[in-house]
């Protein structure tokens, strides 16, 4: 029978109409597939290459199709990090006649992972840590522009590694509204079911034995809780102070910006007499670093890889002596001089193991643990090169995670077996299981060290133990965010940038330089107007989620 | 388990020319189901909201049991949105699945598994209590899935729409499930609906609501035999009721084109001034007659669709033949269309022409200036 099919997209692509829409998508051919892992969904779901992309396909009813497909252009109008949304197919009908469902076509996010593979790569509490860290920020991103989940979950949400840390993009917007603004009731829900399905999906992957057995789920759910209202807070709330400390104004922005949000609108009220000032942001944008470099570079990124970029050209910009330049400009010459060289540097066919800002920003890592291995300055070039040979060959492919280890895709298979039902959801539905392709011979290599697995002294030193770049909402600490430039006292590394994204190492982990003297010795930005140190609240970050153990 | 009271509860937007629910008073009594149901737009969403700690009251206030929620977080009003929570985890057992929540929420072990049997004796699971979800039907899958809401025993179910994204065949099906389990549970079950079969077939009570105001509440029986008003006369009732603006002439008869009804003395007695002499007169398909050309008060009708459904058969005519008729009378088809039922076994043929007689004293009289149901 004919199908007249009803195609809504963005970006009309004929190569579509060659799908087999006649057929219900569980029973598409293998060979139109893209192998990648699928999280945890309540419908069929399926990645189609196509003209060159990935594109992912999910069968739903009509009306929550197009619903979606709507919430998904506003929120990529907003500006919210989520997946951008292709297009509907309506009309299908199989060979006899019956009717199918609807698809919804999102592009597939490059270099995104399920929390899933995240997890059964990386069995490290500090894992979980930062992927809350990322899910805490969507979360009050979304709320800031009035949209109401109604189904946060780590299954529904991607993640991109992001310097060291995660961002996190919301893939699933089925249960969501978006409203003028969100009513303290909505977000209080919307955070509580973060809670209990955070717990559940831990639980879960607890019971399946792929979970750290320091990681305590609970802990980890309230940690959710507690990251959201420490950001929501610092972003919305308001503060009062005597008509004397009115530096607590900028005080107040430049915290905003170091917790990667620019300020578009600020009450001051003032007293009758004068004596007393409220402020309260009343319009936050996030985006505060990935905005600047790109102005300075055109580099799109995310935030705290620009956070880390930026880093880097200020060094560049201290260690050549170029402090009377114009900004622009030496930012070009970083950009021609260091930063695309070292991209470049990376042979072709391991150019999809990690997007460049990522690369870069290990790249970096890379180079200080050498340096402070070898009691020299590494030169940028040398650390490439030697990053490459023992750290990126190594590493799987993440643009489009194809090869892994065979350890990892037992565990997906297993983790993706779970999977959770719509209600009325039918029973073929839950007994879909991933497709990923067979691992050819030559791709059996062991995953690089993990953390808290390194093998000797050396690898070791060479690869931080958890990436330690640091997430926006540990940014609010104003004595590390404050010291981006070199640490005079170490000679060693005059240019070193990692300091001002290292996280102040756990006592508990001897293996990382000695960082507590630089952050007791800030030096206050050149280009800044000196300030007292902010005396407001820090948001006091949480250690790492572990049982305490007797 | 608890009632569910609204005083006078209001919800009014930031920049809305009129409330989004307006003083709203409804009462929901312990281990009732009721249905919130109307035109998008009505508030029904709203309200089910409100009663979740959703959304903002800005006037009057809402009560679980005695207990004034109206300003209680979300999380501590012991309701559960039903449905919002679909995750099966795969590695957990069915019972570990149902009670995670009570787990997290530090309820003793011992008292989970108390929980767990008995939702597993109600949801007929027991014997799959140990197993993972992947050895469960589909079927089983979706009572696995509403026993987590029910081991949590809160005083309050809230259903928004959930049959929203099923195909009909299952909705009918799902719908008889929700329904029967209700009864059984008897918890206080709120259910927002905007489908009036939906609403009939599985409420105890029927909550009509229009641009934030409340129409009629009532038994799914007493909505359909004495709509409070115009709207819930056409809302009610699938096919919809045909009405109509029709002249009360001085014998007593409610008049229009051809069409003649006589109206008690009671109804007469209610009209007042300002209706002019008219009432808005209503009929369901099922109170009409096909008849002979010359019976009085016969509307002529000409065939457009026949609807079998074996039992009953449903005629959609278009009234164009009397031009007041059509000018002034509309069914669930549009305007100038009639829907009448007739005997199955005696169906006329598309294009066809029938007589078609309103059933004497099954009409509803409604008040022309104000809408409101007139007695008699």
């Amino acid at each position: 029978m004919p199908q007249s099919l009803q195609m809504t997209t963005v970006s009309p692509d004929p190569a579509l109409l060659d799908l087999p829409w006649h057929i219900p998508l569980a029973e598409w051919p293998a060979s139109i597939l893209a192998a990648l892992p699928r999280g945890l969904s309540r419908h069929v779901v399926r990645f189609v290459k196509l003209s060159g992309r990935v594109i992912a396909v999910k069968e739903i009813g009509e009306s929550v199709a197009y619903r979606e497909y709507e919430l998904l252009r506003d929120l990529n109008r907003l500006g919210v990090p989520s997946v951008e949304p292709v297009g509907v197919v309506a009309g299908r009908r199989a060979p006899d006649g019956e009717p199918l469902d609807c698809v919804l076509l999102t592009k597939h996010l490059a270099y995104s992972m399920p929390y899933r593979t995240l997890f059964s790569q990386y069995i490290h509490p500090e894992t979980g840590n930062k992927l809350l860290d990322a899910l805490a920020i969507l979360l009050v991103r979304l709320h800031l522009t009035g949209f109401y989940w109604g189904d946060v979950s780590l299954s529904n949400t991607l993640f991109r590694r992001d310097a060291g840390g995660f961002a996190a993009y919301l893939v699933d917007a089925e249960t969501g509204d978006l409203h003028e603004h969100l009513t303290r009731g909505q977000r209080e829900y919307d955070l509580e079911i973060a809670r209990v399905n955070i717990i559940g999906e831990l639980m879960d992957l607890e019971a399946g034995g792929v979970l750290d057995e320091s990681v305590d789920p609970v802990e980890v759910g309230e940690t959710i809780v507690a990251r959201y209202t420490e950001l929501w807070s610092e972003l919305t709330e308001s503060e009062s102070f005597t008509s004397g400390d009115r530096w607590r104004v900028n005080a107040r922005i430049n915290r905003l910006n170091d917790l990667g949000f620019d300020v578009g609108e600020l009450t001051i009220n003032t007293t009758a007499d004068g004596t007393a000032v409220e402020i309260q942001p009343k319009v936050v944008d996030a985006g505060h670093h990935k905005r600047r470099l790109m102005r300075l570079t055109g580099l799109d990124v995310q935030e705290n890889q620009a956070r880390r970029l930026l880093n880097d050209l200020d060094t560049y910009r201290a260690h050549e002596d170029l402090k009377d330049e114009d900004e622009e400009f030496v930012a070009h010459d970083w950009l021609t001089e260091v930063f695309e060289p070292a991209v470049r540097a990376v042979p072709k066919d391991l150019r999809g193991r990690l997007e460049p800002a990522e690369l870069y920003h290990e790249v970096l890592e890379h180079r200080w643990y050498l340096s402070e291995n070898e009691k020299r300055d590494v030169p940028m070039a040398e650390a490439v090169g030697h990053y490459i040979e023992t750290v990126l060959r190594h590493r799987p492919d993440e643009r489009a995670i194809l090869g892994m280890d065979t350890a990892t895709l037992r565990a997906i298979e297993e983790t993706s077996a779970m999977t959770s039902i719509d209600i009325m959801e039918t029973p073929s539905e839950f007994d879909d299981v991933p497709m990923l392709r067979p691992i050819e011979e030559d791709e059996w290599r062991l995953p690089e060290p993990e953390e808290g697995q390194a093998k000797t002294a050396e690898s070791a030193a060479v690869k931080p133990p958890a990436a330690p770049g640091r997430t926006p909402s540990k940014a609010a600490d104003p004595v590390k965010a404050a010291t981006p430039k070199p640490e005079p006292s170490k000679p060693v590394k005059p240019a070193e940038p990692v300091k001002a994204v290292t996280p102040k190492p756990e006592p508990s982990k001897p293996v990382k330089p000695a960082e507590p003297a630089k952050a007791a010795t800030p030096k206050p930005e050149p280009s800044k107007p000196a300030q007292p140190p902010s005396p407001a609240p820090t948001p006091q970050r949480r250690p790492i989620l572990r049982r305490d153990k007797p | 388990m608890a009632s569910v009271t609204f005083d006078h509860a209001t919800r009014m937007y930031p920049g809305g020319e009129r409330p989004a629910v307006d003083a709203l008073n409804l009462d929901v009594a312990d281990g009732e189901f009721l249905v919130l149901v109307g035109p998008s737009g009505c508030g029904k969403s709203t309200s089910l909201r409100m009663l979740a700690g959703l959304e903002d009251i800005n006037g009057g206030r809402i009560l679980i049991g005695d207990r004034d929620v109206t300003h209680v977080p979300p999380k501590d009003r012991d309701i559960a949105m039903v449905f919002q929570n679909y995750a099966l985890y795969p590695h957990m057992s069915v019972a570990d699945n149902m009670g995670f929540a009570l787990k997290i929420a530090g309820v003793p072990k011992a008292e989970i598994q108390k929980r767990v049997e008995e939702a597993g004796k109600i949801l007929d699971l027991t014997q799959y209590l140990q197993r993972k979800p992947k050895a469960l039907s589909g079927g089983q899958r979706q009572r696995v899935a509403m026993g987590r809401a029910i081991v949590r025993s809160p005083q309050v179910f809230l259903m928004d729409e959930p049959l929203s994204n099923l195909d009909a065949k299952l909705r009918v099906q799902t719908r008889t499930q929700i329904a029967s389990l209700q009864r059984r549970l008897g918890v206080t079950t709120v259910y927002v609906t905007h489908d009036q079969t939906e609403a009939l077939t599985m409420g105890d009570r029927i909550c009509v609501l229009k641009d934030g105001l409340l129409q009629q509440v009532g038994t799914p029986r007493e909505m359909y035999d004495t709509p409070a008003n115009v709207f819930v006369a056409g809302f009610i009732g699938s096919p919809a009721m045909n009405i109509g603006t029709f002249e009360v002439t001085g014998d007593g008869f409610a008049k229009l084109g051809h069409a003649r009804v006589p109206l008690s003395r009671e109804t007469i007695a209610a009209i007042k001034p300002e209706d002019n002499k008219h009432v808005t007169l209503g009929f369901r398909p099922e109170a009409s007659n096909i008849v002979a050309s010359e019976v009085d008060g016969a509307i002529p009708v000409k065939v457009d669709l026949v609807e079998e459904l074996g039992s009953d058969s449903f005629i959609y005519g278009s009234i164009d033949a009397d031009a007041e008729l059509a000018s002034h009378l509309s069914s669930g088809a549009g305007d100038a269309q009639i829907i009448v039922r007739g005997d199955p076994r005696v169906v006329p043929m598309k294009g066809d022409k029938i007589w078609v007689t309103i059933a004497e004293g099954q009409q509803h009289t409604f008040s022309a200036s104000s809408g409101l149901r007139l007695p008699g």
